[in-house]
């Protein structure tokens, strides 16, 4: 096959500097746009989840959460869940960041409507940094019924019976707070079925602690300890690894 | 005509001569730099044994590779500025056929460096008892030391830490302080210690830096490494294995105490945890762990109270509503 090129005679005009710089600019601007809307369709969408904030009052901040074994959101409606109370309306946010003030002494009231399920390492049944480091633990049944009363403990054994459903654990700070489930025996087959859960109807424990916030301002991670990830390989995935269900971020605000 | 040094005239300077002089000056005092300036400040510093050999290894490595460096570089830029071509000067180069000396001293100097790289990396690699690095649960250069189950301070007993990941916290037991397990890493000095390293789930990798320690810890593995603590203070553990979301937040800092207060501090947790109740609570000091068993209950988790599932999958998707 032959190929015939036809050579040009006449001398072709450069393309002027103001051109090849408009070029360039338009080329920028477009892979700019581009970066820019990747980073806030997919990054920005991870940073929509909402916020609670806690003021203090009389050096103090009373943060108050609860874990499920569901959730109302409309993707994942069978993943285990903490919530956090917003102080202002009382309404349980589905969402696992907060803040506190630096250097105040944070009291957690925490709600564990969950069942139990063993820690990976037992050693996480400790309470480890709080104050004194204990809990105050209590226990009802679905009809209110207190089985259980303000008992003030150090270990929350996760192995010995079915007592532990999850863990509050910030470990840059050493906390690290086993958190109770309801009493298997005595409300089998009834833990609460719909999110955010309340005490009426449904068995729970209450867990109720305080540590101080770090005096420098910062975000500190918290996780559950417990490999609660349903249907996930080790349980170690799904919700153990997403903001909002079983990990969050604890932002310290310094006044 | 462009003249190399292959070609050089009566009339050209020597060339060979004025490079090796230069580059002798050049390395030199880039070694002298590397070893007085810049070695007490390589990573990962001095703080134990291990991390001294590194210090010394990267030294001797920065001092070989240094005149190397320069000697390319520097017949380089002698080739642009020297050899050029200049204006006017169109003829090729002259043909370039084998040159014996060059050859010869190519092949000699390439192998010494080979040869001296593996013998130096051979002797610092057993010489220090593995040099920090994992050696797995069979280590083959070991740690001098004396084995026994109780450690005290002033002799050269090893002490033994085993070391727990677990996404995304470390944990450290000490087996011969009843097996009480800890949150924090403590170290007494001049004390010969041993790691076990190993993770309850994924693949984490323990990093103590300024110990020059680094071992990959994989589930029911019992990964050994050694090192001796020379100097006080704090250091630096992190996870070297991506390891999931949070791999990022996984470290904490260790502490190296004198033998003295090491004794103190570990007797007093030990009772602690005793007292608290959770070192009973922990299974039976081992070098690995299934985390699908629990020892105070079996393998058969599903039984206990008809609730709790193990056996590697955790809640399945029935289990929180109807458990």
């Amino acid at each position: 096959m032959r190929v015939y090129v036809r050579l040009r005679s006449e001398v072709v005009k450069p393309v002027s500097v103001t051109a090849r710089a408009a070029s360039l600019l338009v080329a920028f601007l477009v892979v700019a746009g581009l970066v820019t809307f990747v980073a806030i369709y997919y990054v920005g969408g991870a940073s929509a989840l909402p916020t609670v904030h806690y003021a203090a009052s009389a050096g103090q901040v009373n943060v108050v959460l609860q874990e499920d074994p569901q959730n109302n959101s409309a993707s994942k409606p069978d993943w285990v869940s903490y919530y956090v109370q917003d102080p202002a309306t009382q309404k349980w946010v589905h969402t696992t960041l907060f803040s506190v003030p630096a250097n105040t002494k944070v009291n957690v009231t925490l709600y564990g409507y969950d069942g139990c399920t063993p820690l990976r390492n037992n050693f996480y049944s400790q309470v480890q940094g709080t104050i004194g480091n204990t809990v105050t633990l209590s226990q009802f049944d679905q009809h209110g019924k207190e089985y259980l009363t303000d008992k003030t403990t150090s270990v929350i054994n996760a192995w010995s019976d079915c007592n532990v459903g999850h863990t509050f654990a910030i470990p840059s700070l050493g906390v690290y707070v086993p958190v109770a489930s309801p009493n298997a025996q005595l409300s089998a087959n009834n833990l609460c079925s719909s999110s955010p859960c309340t005490t009426s109807g449904n068995p729970y424990a209450k867990e109720t602690f305080s540590f101080m916030s770090p005096a420098h301002g910062g975000v500190f991670r918290w996780q559950c300890l417990v490999p609660c990830g349903g249907g996930f390989l080790d349980g170690n995935s799904g919700p153990m690894q997403t903001l909002g269900y079983m990990m969050g971020e604890m932002d310290v605000v310094s006044s | 005509m462009t003249t190399g040094p292959q070609n050089e005239s009566p009339h050209e300077p020597q060339h060979g001569r004025r490079l090796f002089l230069i580059w002798l000056i050049l390395a030199l005092a880039a070694d002298l730099v590397i070893w007085f300036i810049w070695y007490p400040h390589m990573p990962p510093g001095d703080m134990s044994d291990s991390a001294r050999h590194q210090q010394f290894d990267i030294a001797v490595l920065a001092v070989s590779a240094a005149p190397v460096i320069i000697f390319v570089l520097l017949y380089f830029t002698y080739s642009i500025v020297v050899w050029r071509v200049r204006p006017g000067d169109e003829d090729d180069g002259e043909p370039i056929y084998g040159n014996t000396k060059v050859q010869v001293s190519w092949i000699a100097g390439t192998t010494v460096i080979v040869l001296f790289l593996f013998v130096f990396g051979t002797v610092e690699l057993v010489g220090p008892a593995g040099a920090g690095a994992g050696e797995g649960p069979a280590p083959i250069w070991k740690l001098a030391g004396t084995q026994s189950a109780v450690w005290a301070p002033g002799g050269k007993t090893m002490l033994d830490v085993q070391v727990i990941g677990q996404q995304w916290a470390w944990t450290y037991r000490y087996p011969q302080f009843g097996g009480m397990e800890s949150s924090e890493l403590m170290l007494p000095v001049d004390s010969p210690v041993t790691f076990h390293v190993t993770s309850l789930d994924v693949i984490h990798s323990f990093w103590a830096y300024q110990l020059g320690v680094k071992a990959d810890a994989n589930p029911q593995v019992d990964n050994v490494a050694y090192t001796t603590a020379k100097s006080l203070g704090g250091f630096t553990v992190r996870c070297n294995e991506l390891c999931g979301i949070w791999h990022g937040a996984m470290f904490n800092y260790g502490h190296v105490v004198s033998q003295a207060a090491f004794q103190t501090w570990a007797s007093g947790v030990q009772s602690k945890e005793k007292a608290d109740g959770i070192l009973a609570a922990l299974p039976a000091y081992a070098l690995t762990y299934d985390p699908t068993v629990i020892p105070q209950l079996g393998a058969n988790l599903p039984k206990v109270d008809g609730i709790t599932g193990a056996a590697g999958y955790y809640y399945p998707p029935s289990d929180p509503v109807t458990p």
